[in-house]
């Protein structure tokens, strides 16, 4: 890996007695789109919870650029993060929302805030809804203005949790082809914890698949090779939507 | 430490400028570019031209070309041509990506809402809310008749566990408040009653005003704050989480599954609570009595007793009741109009406090009247 941007060793994540997930180590390359998968209950988004900072790691080390993920470089944090229901704040307009972290972390005049805030929305696609609330938005707006807020301080890295989910077909597939051309354009590097195999085939080239059962990574590579050459019964039963046929 | 970028302004002709931007353009440099692309961008009038020329700029993130896309757009909109020019492929495609090419869109601007404006919605908005109220006590009416009918059709399982929370928990906080309320009162009486040797007419003030007026009102206020704000959030966040939804396709209306356990609930604790609260406030007005005012206690009980008739404590109990209806009636409406998220769910509680606190002075301005004229 020629640029790791995102290293992850050896991390046990979980609470008290209980362990999620156990021993995981990998690396994302800057400018990928990586995946983390698994089925339903896995730990993906506990993991993510874990990736950027909200929660410390039973054991194991996370560094983003060879910094903790709770640390920040000078004028701004290191990534930015979009929920899974895009978490805007329902007090404010969805501009001000996207203006938030620029008010936070920079020293921008007013003007200067409105024409970033103006240009992200219009970025992904929602320059007409500056004004609106975010209870007046549907799930996909939601979603695109929480990715709108989370490059609002042009992070290198976005982490993204579940973005098609809840989504109509079109609104998915809109939603993917806006994360391609983020990672196209300005080399933006994503962390997009999913279980849509439609739209991991599509944007991702690199993933890791979380095990419930064994609490740790059971595969990992580009999804289309792991789908076709695997011989793990979890792993093809997952990227083939097979059942799994259980052993005694 | 210097800006990775330079610009200068270069005037090309009479009516056309360029702003010539080389270097590394990053969103961590946007301030300095901001106010240097500011103080440039002022020299240029209506029907000039005043290009940005990319043709150095080697390398530019989004938050940079965001801020010269607002720019060019604020240029045009004053009527100055304005367009990035000689970029390379890359820089291009980032111009294209934040609408650097694209014809700029005008402003709407909005007009703000004049004085008799804002009035008039007001009231509309007012009216409104009172129709809403008026309506949803019509369905609670009907509900009501319907478990008459069929009782079994209620959910009285959760009827025990709200006049607990509602009743029980709330009995140190009643007694508190309306023991103070009666010292203070008491005070305030001592000291006018004193300058005419009429002591022991606190007895009085205290037991009548106690018992008609400040027990039942306290005690519903102290209700309205406990109780109706805790009905309107916890149906308030139900409504937002779809779960009333949920009930109504399983069968269940929420007026009969929920309103009406928890406003059977109140009408049953707030009389009692309110009862409490009399005897509380008597107390209060004792202590006084006896500690400032050199009264027995024996005597201060024994005129209380001769000057508090029992319709006086009744018709706090009545009004108790009202105060109840009306503090669940309001609670459970605005609790089930709720929309809009977690901030919905916080309006909605405010408003009920302040609409139910209104109603509760109203019906008992209009009780009191309403008893006086009836001569009771």
């Amino acid at each position: 890996m020629s640029d790791p941007l995102f290293k992850v060793v050896d991390l046990t994540i979980g609470w008290d007695e209980t362990v999620v997930q156990r021993g995981a180590t990998f690396e994302i390359e800057r400018g990928s789109i990586f995946a983390i998968l698994g089925s339903s209950g896995c730990g993906k988004s506990t993991m993510l919870r874990y990736l950027v900072g909200l929660e410390a790691p039973l054991s194991g080390s996370i560094t983003i650029d060879g910094l903790a993920p709770d640390q920040s470089v000078p004028g701004r944090p290191l990534f930015g993060v979009m929920f899974q229901s895009g978490a805007l704040l329902g007090s404010l307009t969805v501009g001000e929302n996207v203006a938030l972290p620029l008010q936070a972390w920079t020293c921008l005049p007013p003007d200067a805030i409105g024409g970033i805030v103006a240009a992200k929305l219009r970025l992904v696609g929602l320059e007409h809804a500056e004004g609106r609330m975010p209870s007046e938005l549907s799930g996909g707006m939601c979603k695109r203005a929480g990715i709108a807020r989370a490059m609002a301080l042009e992070p290198d890295l976005l982490f993204l949790d579940e973005p098609s989910a809840g989504l109509d077909p079109v609104s998915a597939v809109e939603l993917d082809e806006l994360i391609l051309s983020l990672n196209q354009q300005l080399g933006l590097t994503f962390v997009v914890v999913t279980h849509d195999l439609e739209s991991i085939f599509k944007i991702s080239k690199s993933c890791i698949m979380l095990d419930r059962e064994s609490k740790s990574i059971i595969a990992r590579g580009d999804p289309r090779v792991l789908r076709d050459t695997s011989t793990d019964p979890r792993v093809h039963s997952f990227f083939n939507r097979t059942p799994l046929e259980v052993t005694s | 430490m210097p800006p990775a970028f330079g610009i200068e302004q270069v005037q090309t002709s009479a009516d056309q400028g360029e702003i010539r931007i080389h270097g590394s353009l990053r969103f961590a440099e946007a301030a300095p570019l901001w106010t240097e692309l500011r103080r440039l961008e002022t020299s240029a009038a209506r029907g000039q031209t005043l290009n940005f020329e990319m043709s150095a700029v080697q390398r530019i993130d989004g938050g940079a070309m965001a801020l010269l896309a607002c720019l060019r757009a604020e240029l045009q909109r004053r009527g100055v041509k304005s367009e990035f020019v000689a970029a390379d492929a890359h820089v291009q495609r980032i111009i294209h990506l934040y609408g650097g090419d694209h014809a700029v869109a005008r402003l709407k601007r909005r007009r703000p809402l004049g004085t008799l404006d804002q009035l008039g919605r007001a009231t509309i908005s007012i009216l409104l809310e009172v129709k809403l109220v008026l309506a949803f006590f019509g369905q609670m009416v009907v509900a009501g008749a319907g478990v008459l009918r069929s009782p079994r059709s209620a959910n009285w399982r959760e009827l025990p566990a709200t006049m607990e929370r509602s009743g029980a928990d709330a009995v140190p906080v009643i007694l508190l408040i309306n023991f103070l309320v009666g010292v203070a009162m008491a005070f305030q009486s001592a000291a006018q009653l004193k300058q005419f040797g009429a002591n022991i007419l606190v007895a009085d003030l205290i037991g009548i005003s106690i018992c008609r007026e400040l027990g039942p009102l306290m005690t519903a206020i102290v209700v309205c704050g406990r109780s109706g704000a805790a009905f309107a959030a916890e149906l308030g966040f139900m409504q937002v989480n779809e779960e009333i939804d949920a009930l109504r396709t399983m069968g269940f209306g929420p007026m009969r599954y929920l309103v009406l356990p928890r406003a059977l609930a109140l009408i049953l604790v707030v009389p009692l609570l309110t009862l409490l609260a009399d005897v509380a406030g008597v107390l209060g007005g004792l202590v006084v009595g006896v500690t400032s005012l050199d009264l027995t206690v024996r005597g201060y009980l024994n005129q209380t007793a001769r000057v508090v008739s029992l319709w006086d404590i009744s018709s706090g109990v009545i009004k108790s009741m009202v105060f109840a209806f009306a503090v669940a009636l309001i609670a459970c409406q605005q609790g089930l109009a709720t929309s809009g998220g977690a901030e919905g769910v916080g309006r909605r509680t405010t408003s009920t406090v302040v609409i139910t606190m209104f109603t509760l002075i109203l019906v008992d301005a209009v009780t009191t009247v309403l008893f006086r004229m009836a001569g009771l």
